[in-house]
């Protein structure tokens, strides 16, 4: 019994570790005055001013646009690498991997000075394409990373028993193969995704004039002190996010389900 | 597989959320106008008047620091048509033949701007050819009454060891050695080794009781009461004092640091004419008001001045200072590459201790 | 190699031409920066540098603040993992998610929240001043700066861990008990040696960040320590001196290969996956 408690009392203090911040950031979204040093009231006007303020809701616009334009186009180049990957002999299956570790343990502005250099090289107009560019480039590794594991894991023979069966290579590959990987897709996605949504230093090398991400236009305020509009943005972002997250475990588990229907 | 709905629910959650924010404004018929300016150095509701009134869109960039901003214009992957650098930095662009001379007869609002600050910009931009003030100031101790009993009148009570752990420098290796510089009765653009090895060892010997270098967030600090005395830019002053009726600003005996930040247009600008208009439109006296009520940084606008409805604004020694009082002020030069490399090595000296 | 095999490598041509452009040509060029001086001369000055007093001393530093920072990590997210897969097996997105969430939170923003928190007259010692307790003296000192590493990293030290422990097969630890090990030695010799591709992927994602870092010991730190981060940065944006920020930088590959040395010898099937 006394392990248990114990157990969950450190699990608890961990949550309010983490949260404690967020919890500020939220309580500081209802705060009247412009700063953070003082409380000036309870108000809910940064909410109001925060969609009628249309830089930031550009802003949020381009983050979100890029975060999943980035995922998604990352997570297909990453997945079919991950194929190629496979067939490689090991010793040039390592010089990959090694390659695809580079921007993951880069320095983050050596990356976003190093890919502002080639873009200027390259002639690139700098605007949201440069900045696409960019976190595809650092998502990728995420998302063959998260595949690779999976892969390795796969029984080579099921789909060389459906190829077998006269299944076609794309078709083998469909029902045998993906599924088996799905989890390793999924969650380099959602890495790809987390990633890319929170990357300021990159984006702030590779960004043209006018293009904002939130993470950007945040840092640019840093220095001067945050809209208190971001406060309330952040807030919502987080709210929409856990009500997500309960309403989905509260839905029943297809075990579950049979379960009821077996009943 | 239990994994499905969770992500399909967050990516219809998001491409909603993007989609709200969707709605960029279609360019304007009149063309564009590029700008970049400091962080928060603007009433929005001006750049949408200007919008309005022109049909000129205006895509709006900022930066952080006369040193990040920089580099960005002479690499030219972005050109941009107006700039608000500042003294130095007006100097240093000029030097590097990035600027191009501005066309007065099509800015005929700059009668409004005070003469005495053409003739202090003189000190970076020689024949006036580049540059509309838009903002001035000095920079000073700001300090809490309630927290300090000493007279405050020199930069020496930044070195008051009664206030360790009180003290706010800024973060910014000119500012910082300004104010070594002249407690030392040394100039502020001086490239002597052995001054600078002085003031960067009074640094050194001041870390300890310096609670941190910071730039703009002295500002909130000193509101929360969390640091005693800091170095300030006389523009967060006034901010300030609405907040927190406890804090004074003064400038010191020594003498400080008299700045301005001036519109300029670079020499690859893609909408000469345009940056002009905006410049024109900056320097009228309604939207000028606008502006120094909005930042509250002082504005060179004589005509915006006699606008202001607050007498105690209007008149303020901290926005209006009569500089005529100081002997000893100076504006920052521009240094050249090995002056600023080493006024660099010695700031890095300085934070590496 | 026959025509199947040939297709899937073509397959990877993407990716190939990608890493290329995006990968290698900006890494040679940062190459070529921190080899050369502003003339265009080759030179080994600026990675010599790295030995100059404030730069060793900022590299320094940044080993000793994120090795602490790592091995807290460390230390505190191996019993929360092993808690958490004790707890409930059909939970796994659920709480994978919720230590997600806060990284979809801005980095800046939450960094700066800390700040609110840890002030002398922030929130933390507006609590502990109400119960007469000592106030918290940590804000703009180096034990800031290793709370916020800890902070922002912990979650990718959890999660591979706690990836890699759900992974493991619970009959073989069924199978030792029945064998007569106790709570022990079925730690010592079966969990621990099992997780460690966990651990080194966890160590790679929080070592390496919070190596580079400069946010952090601008925020936290009061901009009074100097990290490696922070003279890199520096050299880049302040000083427009990217000959020298790129021969830091270069120094700091060293410890990206090593780090690669070190998972080729412990990870050598690439077990260690974050989700």
């Amino acid at each position: 019994m006394i392990k248990t408690t114990l157990q969950r009392i450190y699990v608890t203090l961990i949550f309010i570790f983490l949260y404690a911040p967020i919890v500020t950031l939220i309580v500081l979204s209802f705060n009247a005055s412009k700063t953070r040093a003082k409380w000036g009231g309870f108000t809910t006007k940064w909410y109001t001013s925060l969609f009628r303020n249309e830089a930031i809701m550009n802003a949020l616009a381009n983050t979100l646009l890029i975060a999943f334009a980035a995922s998604i186009v990352s997570t297909l180049i990453g997945t079919i690498a991950c194929i190629a990957i496979m067939n490689l002999k090991k010793r040039s299956r390592a010089i990959v991997m090694g390659i695809t570790n580079i921007p993951m343990l880069n320095a983050e502005i050596v990356t976003g000075i190093s890919l502002m250099l080639l873009f200027i090289s390259m002639g690139l107009k700098f605007g949201l394409g440069t900045i696409l560019l960019a976190h595809i480039t650092f998502c990728i590794p995420y998302v063959i990373l998260s595949i690779m594991p999976r892969m390795k894991q796969l029984n080579p023979y099921t789909y060389e028993a459906a190829l077998d069966l006269g299944a076609s290579p794309v078709y083998g590959f469909y029902k045998v193969v993906l599924p088996e990987i799905m989890p390793g897709i999924l969650s380099g996605f959602l890495m790809a995704f987390t990633m890319s949504l929170d990357d300021f230093i990159i984006t702030h090398f590779t960004k043209g004039a006018g293009v904002d991400t939130l993470s950007t236009k945040i840092y640019t305020e840093v220095k001067k002190g945050i809209k208190p509009e971001m406060y309330a943005l952040s807030t919502i972002i987080f709210v929409t996010v856990l009500v997500l997250l309960i309403l989905v475990n509260k839905a029943p588990t297809d075990k579950q389900i049979s379960k009821k229907k077996v009943k | 597989m239990k994994k499905t709905p969770i992500y399909v629910l967050l990516l219809t959650a998001f491409f909603a959320l993007a989609l709200t924010g969707c709605g960029k404004g279609a360019s304007g018929e009149n063309g564009e106008v590029i700008v970049y300016n400091w962080g928060e150095y603007i009433d929005p509701d001006t750049i949408t008047m200007f919008e309005e009134e022109t049909g000129i869109k205006v895509v709006y960039d900022e930066y952080e620091t006369n040193e990040i901003m920089y580099p960005k214009v002479e690499a030219g992957a972005t050109a941009y048509d107006v700039l608000c650098p500042s003294d130095y930095m007006i100097q240093k662009l000029i030097e590097n033949d990035l600027l191009q001379e501005i066309n007065f007869d099509n800015i005929p609002n700059v009668k409004n701007i005070g003469q005495q600050y053409f003739d202090q910009s003189q000190e970076f931009d020689p024949e006036n050819k580049y540059s509309v003030p838009y903002c001035f100031g000095t920079v000073g101790i700001l300090y809490n009454k309630t927290m300090v009993d000493d007279p405050v009148d020199s930069w020496s009570i930044l070195w008051d060891e009664k206030y360790a752990d009180n003290i706010l420098m800024q973060d910014s290796v000119r500012d910082a050695f300004m104010v070594a510089l002249k407690l030392k009765g040394y100039s502020m653009n001086t490239l002597d080794e052995g001054e600078l090895n002085e003031a960067k060892q009074i640094l050194i010997d001041q870390k300890p009781l310096v609670q941190a270098y910071v730039i703009d967030q002295v500002r909130d600090k000193m509101i929360g009461n969390e640091a005693a005395i800091g170095v300030i830019y006389s523009g967060e002053a006034i901010f300030t004092q609405r907040e927190n009726a406890d804090l004074e600003y003064v400038i010191p005996k020594e003498g400080t640091n008299v700045w301005i930040d001036s519109w300029v247009i670079p020499k690859n600008a893609p909408n000469k004419e345009n940056a002009e208009k905006f410049i024109d439109f900056m320097c009228r006296e309604d939207v000028a008001l606008k502006n120094f009520e909005y930042i509250t940084y002082s504005t060179p606008n004589d005509a915006a001045r006699a606008l202001i409805e607050d007498e105690d604004i209007k008149n303020s020694r901290i926005a209006f200072p009569d500089l005529s009082q100081y002997n000893n002020l100076e504006t920052f030069h521009y240094l050249g590459a090995d002056g600023d490399a080493l006024y660099n090595e010695l700031w890095k000296e300085v934070k590496a201790e | 190699m026959n025509n199947a095999q040939l297709k899937k490598k073509l397959l990877g041509t993407p990716y190939f031409l990608w890493s290329l452009i995006f990968i290698l040509i900006p890494l040679g060029m940062v190459f070529y920066y921190g080899l050369t001086d502003r003339s265009g001369a080759f030179t080994l000055n600026n990675i010599i540098s790295i030995t100059t007093a404030e730069h060793a001393k900022a590299l320094w530093l940044a080993l000793l603040l994120s090795l602490i920072a790592t091995v807290l990590c460390l230390l505190l997210a191996y019993p929360l993992a092993m808690i958490l897969c004790n707890m409930g097996v059909n939970q796994h997105s659920f709480i994978v998610l919720i230590f997600i969430l806060p990284m979809w939170m801005n980095f800046l923003l939450r960094t700066m929240a800390w700040q609110t928190l840890l002030e002398k007259t922030g929130v933390i010692n507006s609590i502990l001043n109400f119960l007469h307790l000592p106030a918290l003296r940590i804000i703009n000192t180096p034990y800031a700066i290793v709370l916020g590493m800890v902070y922002n990293f912990l979650p990718f030290m959890v999660l591979p861990i706690y990836n890699a422990l759900s992974k493991i097969d619970r009959s073989i630890i069924h199978a030792a008990k029945d064998l007569g090990a106790n709570n022990i030695q079925v730690f010592f010799k079966i969990t621990l040696p099992l997780s460690v591709p966990g651990i080194i992927s966890g160590i790679t994602m929080v070592f390496i960040p919070a190596l580079t870092t400069f946010v952090i010991s601008n925020l936290l730190g009061g901009s009074k320590v100097l990290l490696i981060g922070n003279v890199i940065e520096e050299e880049f944006t302040q000083a427009s001196n990217w000959h020298l920020g790129s021969g830091l930088s270069i120094v700091l590959m060293l410890f990206i290969i090593v780090n690669m040395v070190l998972s080729a010898i412990f990870d050598k099937d690439g077990e260690g996956s974050f989700l």
